[in-house]
């Protein structure tokens, strides 16, 4: 009957502060994320995306509402087997990175959850492959880069053949080629075994390769849909502290200036191919 | 003088010394310790002396590099031989002047007592010079498994261990960046008196500080949301392998225990 991978129904989560002065850093937030999606979770500092992935990996539980993952009701009892069911790649390539080599890393959780060594050995080898590591199996992790790192973060999620893999914030501390390297690695295991990936991010570019969008703002769900449709608010995205990706901005410029473009554009080829053909039609 | 020393270094090679077991190893270095105290004379400490460099031959690792990686605990080594050498008070007299005598017991006390000390640093030396750190620490899990038995935290301490040293060279860069960027601001670091320069490292210690412990929150984060619940019902991804190789090296460190015992007086 329950066919979402992860729900959040109604969630509300406060913290505790010093002062007295109560502010739920999540109200009563709910959203739905289908098998096979890639969905992208945006917002500003504060607008209380990084308690929502808390939220997911039951690092903190709803004060009200509930939230969902493949039919389980995150609590005490179902939480480890939920997360032996889901990776997550987090913000800091080197505070994540457990293992003294990255074979040990990716086999970690394959450790903690009692897989016997013949199939470690069998997965850990699969990840690396995906992530395209393999060469580095016993290489130390500051002999990598950035981006070979969370490469190795998503190897060492993937190893337990996770249903769904959630980013957090994973691309925000990485150099352009780090992150390119990422995103096109997330592209691939999506096109090869239908993965469900959530990124949490605050980078629209990155959000506008994503299926879907959920924004943000102050701790509420803002808006959700197609990020096309989505960056039509552009003003109103601007409003909240979030940077429309660079060819949207260049678009809208060039539209002011009396350049008769015909369409919204979110990545720079399609932009730059417009601009082609009418350039050459003057 | 640091980046030559080269107590508790890895170099990795592929010696018969470098794939034994690392159990194996540390047995053995723990075992050679007890054994080099039978020796107690000449022929005895001469056997003790070859028997190490036959292992230093074996791992392949060059006499020249040990003993220039060790110079600073030469140093060590001729202070301790001539505190034997001037101190002890038996045998013939030897030689005397002004007020320096040097007894026969004297000297033969030095020289026994630096070979003793030569071949205890050299082994284990040798043990961390051909194991790596994470081989040392599954040995050393393995060989305290038995003290699990009375509530010995075996796993942790292991597993303390290895993320230790995980991160030493990840907090060895963010101290090379802190220094940098105080530089930047314009404190001195490496000059001046003592009392100035143990001052100096404040303000590097604190940021190192606090940063290691963000770390260690984030690390705690993602260890346990991949699963981790401590050692209960975990497997092993590396696993350790006892061969031949390993049995014999305690036949041959049992040959030299015979040996030693025949040639005690």
């Amino acid at each position: 009957m329950n066919l979402d991978i992860l729900s959040f129904e109604n969630v509300t989560f406060t913290y505790d502060t010093e002062d007295g002065t109560v502010l739920p850093a999540v109200a009563k937030v709910s959203f739905a994320i289908q098998p096979g999606e890639w969905v992208a979770l945006v917002g500003h500092n504060g607008s209380g995306k990084s308690t929502i992935a808390k939220l997911m990996n039951g690092l903190l539980f709803p004060q009200e509402g509930s939230v969902k993952v493949m039919g389980h009701t995150m609590s005490e009892e179902t939480l480890w087997n939920i997360r032996s069911q889901m990776g997550m790649v987090f913000q800091n390539p080197d505070n994540q990175f457990v293992g003294a080599t990255v074979q040990d890393d990716v086999a970690f959780a394959l450790e903690n959850n009692g897989v016997p060594h013949a199939e470690m050995v069998e997965r850990v080898h699969e990840a690396l492959h995906q992530v395209k590591m393999a060469d580095y199996k016993d290489h130390e992790p500051h002999h990598l880069s950035g981006g070979q790192k969370q490469r190795v973060a998503i190897a060492g999620a993937l190893a337990m053949r996770p249903k769904l893999l959630i980013l957090d914030e994973a691309t925000s501390m990485l150099d352009p080629q780090g992150r390119m390297e990422v995103i096109e690695t997330i592209r691939r295991l999506r096109e090869s075994t239908g993965l469900t990936v959530i990124s949490i991010t605050h980078d629209l570019e990155e959000a506008a390769l994503a299926g879907r969008m959920i924004v943000m703002n102050e701790g509420h769900k803002h808006v959700e849909g197609a990020p096309k449709d989505v960056f039509k608010r552009g003003d109103e995205l601007t409003g909240m502290g979030l940077d429309l990706p660079f060819a949207m901005r260049m678009t809208h410029l060039l539209q002011e200036a009396g350049v008769g473009l015909q369409e919204e554009h979110m990545t720079e080829d399609k932009l730059v191919d417009e601009l082609w053909k009418y350039y050459s039609k003057a | 003088m640091m980046e030559k020393m080269i107590f508790g270094r890895f170099i990795p090679g592929d010696s018969l010394v470098h794939r034994l077991d690392p159990r194996a190893k540390i047995l053995f270095v723990f075992l050679f310790i007890g054994i080099v105290f039978v020796a107690n004379n000449a022929i005895g400490y001469a056997l003790l002396l070859g028997f190490t460099l036959l292992i230093v031959f074996l791992s392949k690792i060059r006499l020249y590099f040990l003993i220039n990686g060790l110079k600073p605990i030469f140093i060590l080594l001729i202070f301790t031989f001539l505190l034997h050498l001037f101190f002890t008070r038996e045998g013939d007299l030897l030689f005397s002047f002004w007020i320096i005598e040097i007894y026969e017991e004297g000297l033969r006390q030095g020289i026994f007592i630096s070979i003793r000390f030569l071949v205890l640093v050299f082994m284990t030396s040798i043990l961390t010079l051909t194991t790596s750190p994470i081989s040392i620490t599954d040995g050393i899990e393995i060989l305290l498994g038995p003290f699990k038995k009375i509530k010995l935290p075996v796993h942790e301490l292991a597993l303390m261990m290895s993320i230790s040293l995980r991160f030493i060279p990840t907090l060895m860069d963010e101290t090379g960046k802190i220094i940098k960027a105080q530089m930047a601001r314009g404190s001195d670091i490496g000059s001046g008196p003592m009392k100035e320069r143990i001052k100096a490292v404040v303000p590097l210690l604190i940021p190192l500080f606090v940063s290691a412990f963000k770390r260690a929150e984030d690390l705690a984060t993602a260890m346990e949301v991949r699963g981790y619940r401590g050692g209960e019902g975990r497997t092993r991804f590396r696993q350790l392998d006892w061969r031949l190789a390993d049995t014999l090296s305690f036949v041959l460190l049992a040959g030299l225990t015979a040996v030693l015992w025949y040639f005690r007086t």
